[in-house]
């Protein structure tokens, strides 16, 4: 299976009749577990770009098309996202089987399936809890669960760790490492953070300040699985460097813009 | 330049909490004595007769004539009469309301029908229809039913097309995501939603059926709280009146109680 992005374009009209170009052109392909990452500065269309992959928002052009995969007319996919999204009025269990229960699956089957994403991220114990009486970083474990759970042919992940503390935040990034290396979904991942996206990805795609174009697709060619040790490695760094030397003449441009 | 201000030299300063007049303290003590206080007042002005009792009858009076009339059964017709009343009323307005609430809120065309039928019925004093309802239902059970489901079914459709344009967008994306068809986001996603505003639409809705079941039994009826009350008035038996009053208040006050069980009961999820 492969999930082609063909050539999306994107532009809000408000109501006032104002246009916004969000993306321009948007052009490239995620192949069967693969893991992309999408960085670009802010404002430039990353979650724009997500919404349209996840079927939540209709491109002004251009079309996703997910090839060579069983399914109908409505590929599945999990969305990952930022605020979570949890259901207050559901525990950490029934948040996890909701998707389960929409496809109906047998009750036992739904239990057991939760049991082992719930033991994949590391929650058990929590089964019962509500998402109010969870901190930050389990939130967000229990949305990855929920995402995984529901078996999506892609998974979509908008800046999942964006609202967590620096220190949780770079745990949960080897976490979702070590998680991802178990299961080997095919997933467009989505971030600001270079670090972030050299850490996690097959490849990333490199966009362009408003409105959103691809400046470049690097393959990141380093060992998995990962671990803490490799943000020490030369080859990480230069990764790391060549992106934000892309990046670094957009986001001056932006600031300056803004001022 | 801010001006130099000059202030004694101190040893030491202690920082004080400058909130410390926010915080909660809690006098329960204070309520019933304050509570006592006034009954025992009201007793004295009666007993010694600064007031007539044909005015103001004793508390003590009061709680006796009250006692008689449960002894006798009396009471009981009238506060069944009105609070079936109620019910049937209630229930009509709550389903009702509900469902047009969630109707108007979630569908567009609903809501361009609903909405300025909603507007202009809304601000007409239900009492004011309640000739109209008993011109078309009679002077029975029905239009006093009727009269009570129109007050309680607006702050209910109001609060819930309210709540269902408030429910968290994201909520809604992430059950699509997830699976659920329009059908299912309204039983999974928009009901758990808005049990908090059906709560405090019930709320709104009981002071509402009270006010209404009270001035429509005391339009036409030959039973109910509302009945007791004026006829009472009419024939000046001030302590049966007042009988009435103080079931109005604990009424009020058990239906407010009920309501606060039953949303800690359906909302577990609520700090
Ligand atoms: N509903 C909308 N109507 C009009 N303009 C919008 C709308 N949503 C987003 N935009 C605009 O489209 C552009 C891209 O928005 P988007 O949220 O996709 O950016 P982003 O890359 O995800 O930014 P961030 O990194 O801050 O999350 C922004 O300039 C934004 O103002
Ligand atoms: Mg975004």
């Amino acid at each position: 299976m492969r999930v082609v992005i063909d050539h999306i374009s994107k532009i809000y009209i408000d109501r006032r009749g104002e246009r916004t170009e969000a993306l321009r052109d948007i052009h490239f392909s995620i192949e069967e577990n693969e893991f992309v990452v999408v960085v670009g500065p802010s404002g430039c269309g990353k979650s724009t770009l997500l919404n349209i992959v996840a079927g939540l928002l209709s491109s002004t052009s251009g079309q996703v098309i997910f090839e060579g995969a069983r399914t109908d007319s409505k590929p599945h996919t999990a969305v990952v996202f930022q605020d979570f999204a949890l259901f207050p009025w559901r525990t950490v269990l029934k948040n996890i089987v909701y998707g389960l229960e929409e496809r109906g699956v047998k009750k036992e089957e739904q239990f057991q399936i939760a049991q082992r994403y719930i033991a994949l991220v590391g929650l058990q114990g929590f089964e019962n809890k509500y998402p109010h009486q969870l901190s930050g970083g389990m939130k967000q474990r229990v949305s990855i669960a929920r995402a995984l759970a529901n078996d999506p042919l892609l998974l979509l992940m908008d800046e999942p760790f964006s609202a967590l503390d620096a220190q949780t935040r770079t745990l949960m990034q080897y976490e979702l490492s070590r998680i991802w290396e178990e299961t080997h979904k095919s997933l467009l991942y989505i971030t600001h953070n270079i670090q972030e996206a050299v850490f996690l990805g097959d490849r990333v795609v490199v966009l362009s300040r408003r409105p959103g174009t691809i400046l470049e697709i690097i393959r990141i060619e380093l060992p998995r699985p990962r671990g803490e040790h490799l943000t020490l490695e030369k080859k990480y760094l230069e990764y790391v460097d060549a992106i934000w030397s892309h990046i670094k003449n957009q986001a001056r441009e932006a600031m300056e813009e803004e001022v | 330049m801010i001006k130099e201000v000059h202030q004694p030299l101190v040893e030491k300063a202690i920082v004080q909490d400058k909130t410390y007049f926010l915080q909660v303290k809690e006098h329960p003590w204070l309520s019933l004595f304050s509570f006592m206080v006034i009954l025992l007042l009201w007793e004295g002005v009666s007993r010694f007769e600064w007031v007539p009792p044909l005015f103001l009858p004793a508390p003590s009076a009061i709680l006796l004539e009250g006692w008689t009339m449960l002894k006798t059964g009396v009471i009981f017709k009238h506060i069944f009469a009105s609070l079936s009343r109620i019910l049937w009323g209630f229930l009509i307005a709550c389903s009702l309301g509900v469902m047009v609430g969630i109707l108007i809120g979630f569908f567009s065309i609903p809501e361009a029908i609903g909405n300025p039928i909603i507007a202009a019925t809304f601000p007409i004093p239900k009492i004011a229809i309640l000739p109209l309802l008993i011109l078309w239902l009679g002077i029975g059970e029905a239009s006093k039913v009727a009269v009570i489901a129109l007050g309680v079914f607006f702050p209910m459709v109001i609060n819930v097309y309210t709540g269902v344009k408030n429910v968290d967008p994201l909520l809604i994306k992430a059950a699509l995501s997830l699976g659920s068809n329009r059908a299912r986001i309204i039983k999974k996603v928009i009901l758990p939603s808005i049990l908090p505003m059906i709560f405090a639409g019930m709320k709104l809705g009981i002071g509402i059926a009270l006010l209404l079941v009270v001035a429509a039994e005391m339009v036409a009826a030959d039973a109910g709280i509302g009945f007791m009350i004026l006829t009472a008035a009419d024939l000046m038996q001030t302590k049966k009146l007042m009988v009435g009053l103080i079931i109005l208040s604990f009424l009020g006050i058990f239906f407010n109680w009920l309501f606060q069980k039953l949303e800690r009961f359906f909302i577990p999820w609520k700090q």
